[in-house]
């Protein structure tokens, strides 16, 4: 099944709507200002370990339409597992920016101490994590699924990857499994055309990994358009189903890398690069929503100021904090090195 | 099935003079697989983004361009398929090198690899050959995390039936990689992501040295001694080489002879080059990134004691403290083997 642009989006009232676009002017504003740190001093030249912000850095922009559509149905009870690319999902299941900006910075006060790092992100607040290997973010999702039922929640757990991921056995295996014992989990797959360099028609035999749901006997759902409206629609029946019992789904959506796969990436590989910007769809569902009635220029202003003024907190917030100190390198490893543990 | 793979090896040049001819290590190991892949037919370039991007940390630039999409491929992320694509051409008599973008991603993957690739020769009583290279690139240093800057070469080496080989300069990456391809047995090719000498990462200068044009081997299975010293010896591989040859040279202003000896291979480990260099100081410091314990420090400890265990007047290691690489600068270069570590061990060795 292909669901168009806007199959049931009548069901969304002018207040959920304003909902989804303000997480997604959050989400951009947000990695327009890890961009902008992120390359502030890594000059002359480019050097990926300098900076204050060091290392791989794999921004969201473009695939805001995913995290907003999926995680408006979720609560913090529910797990959110992802990817090396994981600040939309993070932010749009309510992680707070603070300690989400403070970890991508390397400080004491990050989520992780400064340990993880942007790739490496827990959060037992909101049950979020994520992993910097290809796919394996998703039988940990199974476990989380397993624990909620049987301690007789209704939560449920969404795993988000890339299409690239979907050539792993790791996906395979665990759309096995999780159909196998009815888990409550919801399976997202993010197609943004591109792993790394490899175009997806030079990595998958299929043109769409919906149909990959039906060699586990499984819903599989293909969202075409980058748009947060059928996202959400798709997401909330897989996530309904999950959450009565009816067990897991698969949803891919045909989404938007805006930019580079990391920063530094020249994309010379790329022939769809000029007309990206064009479809961005930030601005596509502004007009929209514009156009519809739901949102004044005024409320859109409002929205980004608001974006903005948080993102900016977050940042500076995350620049006055602490390093970790160098005499603290070895803790950690263990739980008997660790006093305080947040979860 | 060929019962033994064809025997492609060719009489080349061992270690000739390096001339005076410039190149980064991802321009020596480019260089190194071109040129085989012109006399050999059967090898062939496989693994992510070896094709178009050239390899993420520049091992196949060129590749696709001069040699087209038959024999520069690549993958979909599907490590396990693709290693073993590899394992099975190779037992056809293919010669496939086969990038595995980073080490750390073995864990999707080892089963091909340990056991599959290093046994299918023992199993079969010596009737099958799997000559193929798996590069792999290694080490960290620039805030990669834990996932993205491990060594892990301890880990392939302590597991029978690969070579590994662990270049530290342009010359070794060169004449090691000729050999890799041309070896009838599996060999993993380990470079450290800061000795390839990319314009995207701090470099030290050695990695940029003189390459001879043509085709050459460096033998795998042979130690260098990058430094001649009488006071210590420091016995090290791939970018620590670099460490401790700086730290070496700021010492002898000191008075303090330091001997570096660069392991280039782990599997076969030359014995005699450490043994000799321990018998020659009587004081030996080991760097290795790789983690501390269970690992290769231990085995060259161990390599001096069954030699004579009374040859040691000081041992000690600078190894990554068995913690998981953390992201932080300053708690990633508290725990990685730095110029600083290295030069406390030896001052400390020598009693200075
Ligand atoms: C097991 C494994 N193999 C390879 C990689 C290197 N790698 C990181 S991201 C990436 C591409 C991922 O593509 P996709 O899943 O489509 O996600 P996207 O980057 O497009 O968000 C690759 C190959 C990895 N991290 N883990």
């Amino acid at each position: 099944m292909t669901l168009g642009t806007t199959e049931r989006a009548a069901e969304l009232n002018a207040r959920d709507r304003r909902a989804l676009l303000r997480q997604m002017i959050l989400i951009r504003t947000f990695e327009e200002a890890i961009l902008r740190e992120y390359h502030a001093d890594k000059k002359p030249g480019f050097d990926i370990g300098a900076g204050k912000i060091p290392g791989e850095m794999h921004l969201s922009a473009g695939q805001e339409p995913v995290a907003a559509g999926v995680c408006a149905h979720l609560g913090p009870g529910d797990a959110v597992t992802a990817t090396h690319r994981p600040h939309h999902l993070a932010i749009a299941h309510g992680m707070k920016l603070r300690p989400l900006a403070a970890e991508i910075f390397g400080r004491e006060t990050g989520l992780g101490r400064g340990r993880g790092g942007h790739m490496h992100l827990f959060d037992p607040e909101t049950h979020f994590s994520c992993s910097g290997i290809i796919a394996e973010g998703l039988p940990p999702a199974l476990g989380q699924a397993f624990a909620f039922r049987h301690a007789g929640a209704d939560n449920i757990a969404v795993a988000v990857t890339g299409e690239g991921a979907a050539n792993a056995g790791a996906f395979h295996e665990s759309l096995n499994l999780a159909a196998l014992w009815k888990l409550p989990v919801v399976v997202v797959v993010e197609d943004n055309d591109w792993g790394i360099s490899v175009a997806r028609q030079s990595s998958t035999a299929v043109p769409s990994n919906a149909v990959r749901g039906a060699a586990y006997g499984i819903p599989g759902v293909r969202v075409e358009g980058n748009d947060v409206e059928a996202v959400h629609a798709a997401a909330g029946e897989a996530v309904a189903r999950a959450r009565a019992g009816g067990g897991p789904s698969l949803i891919e959506v045909h989404t938007l890398r805006l930019w580079g796969h990391f920063e530094g990436d020249a994309q010379g590989y790329r022939p769809d690069l000029a007309d990206v910007p064009g479809r961005d769809p930030i601005p596509v569902y502004e007009k929209k929503l514009l156009a519809a009635g739901v949102l004044t220029e005024s409320d859109l202003a409002a929205l980004r100021t608001e974006a903005s003024e948080l993102v900016e907190d977050a940042v500076a917030f995350a620049i006055a904090s602490p390093a970790p100190s160098p005499d603290e390198a070895l803790k950690y490893v263990f739980a008997d090195q660790t006093e305080g543990a947040r979860s | 099935m060929s019962t033994v793979a064809e025997n492609a090896r060719q009489a080349l040049p061992v270690e000739p003079d390096a001339g005076n001819r410039r190149l980064n290590t991802a321009k020596a190991i480019q260089e190194a697989i071109g040129s085989q892949m012109e006399r050999d037919e059967s090898v062939f370039v496989i693994g992510e983004d070896v094709g178009a991007y050239g390899g993420i940390f520049s091992s196949t630039t060129g590749l696709l361009e001069r040699f087209g999409p038959k024999r520069v491929l690549d993958t979909p992320i599907s490590e396990s398929a693709f290693i073993g694509l590899g394992i099975g051409a190779a037992v056809e008599g293919m010669r496939p090198i086969v990038e595995l973008m980073f080490v750390d991603f073995f864990g999707v993957c080892m089963d091909q690899i340990y056991n599959h690739m290093a046994k299918i020769h023992f199993e079969s009583g010596g009737n099958v050959r799997v000559p193929m290279v798996l590069m792999t690139a290694t080490g960290g240093g620039y805030s990669d995390g834990s996932q993205h800057s491990q060594s892990l070469w301890g880990t392939f080496a302590h597991l029978p039936g690969m070579k590994v080989v662990v270049p530290s300069n342009p010359y070794d990456a060169k004449g090691l990689m000729t050999a890799a391809i041309q070896s009838d047995d599996p060999v993993v090719y380990m470079f450290h992501k800061g000795v390839m000498g990319l314009a995207w990462m701090k470099k030290n200068p050695r990695s940029i040295a003189a390459v001879p044009a043509g085709d050459y081997v460096v033998p795998i299975g042979k130690a260098k001694v990058a430094r001649e010293g009488t006071d210590v010896s420091i016995v090290t591989l791939s970018l620590s080489v670099h460490h401790s040859l700086d730290v070496a040279e700021k010492l002898a202003g000191e008075g303090i002879s330091v001997e570096v000896l660069d392991l280039r291979s782990l599997v076969p480990l030359d014995r005699d080059a450490i043994v000799a260099t321990a018998a020659k100081t009587g004081r030996v410091v080991v760097v290795d990134e790789d983690y501390q314990s269970f690992g290769l420090s231990g085995e060259i400890a161990a390599t001096i004691a069954e030699h004579d265990p009374g040859l040691l007047k000081s041992f000690s290691r600078v190894c990554v403290p068995d913690v998981p690489i953390p992201y932080a600068r300053e708690l990633e270069y508290a725990v990685l083997p730095t110029p600083v570590r290295i030069e406390a061990a030896v001052r400390k060795a020598v009693g200075a």
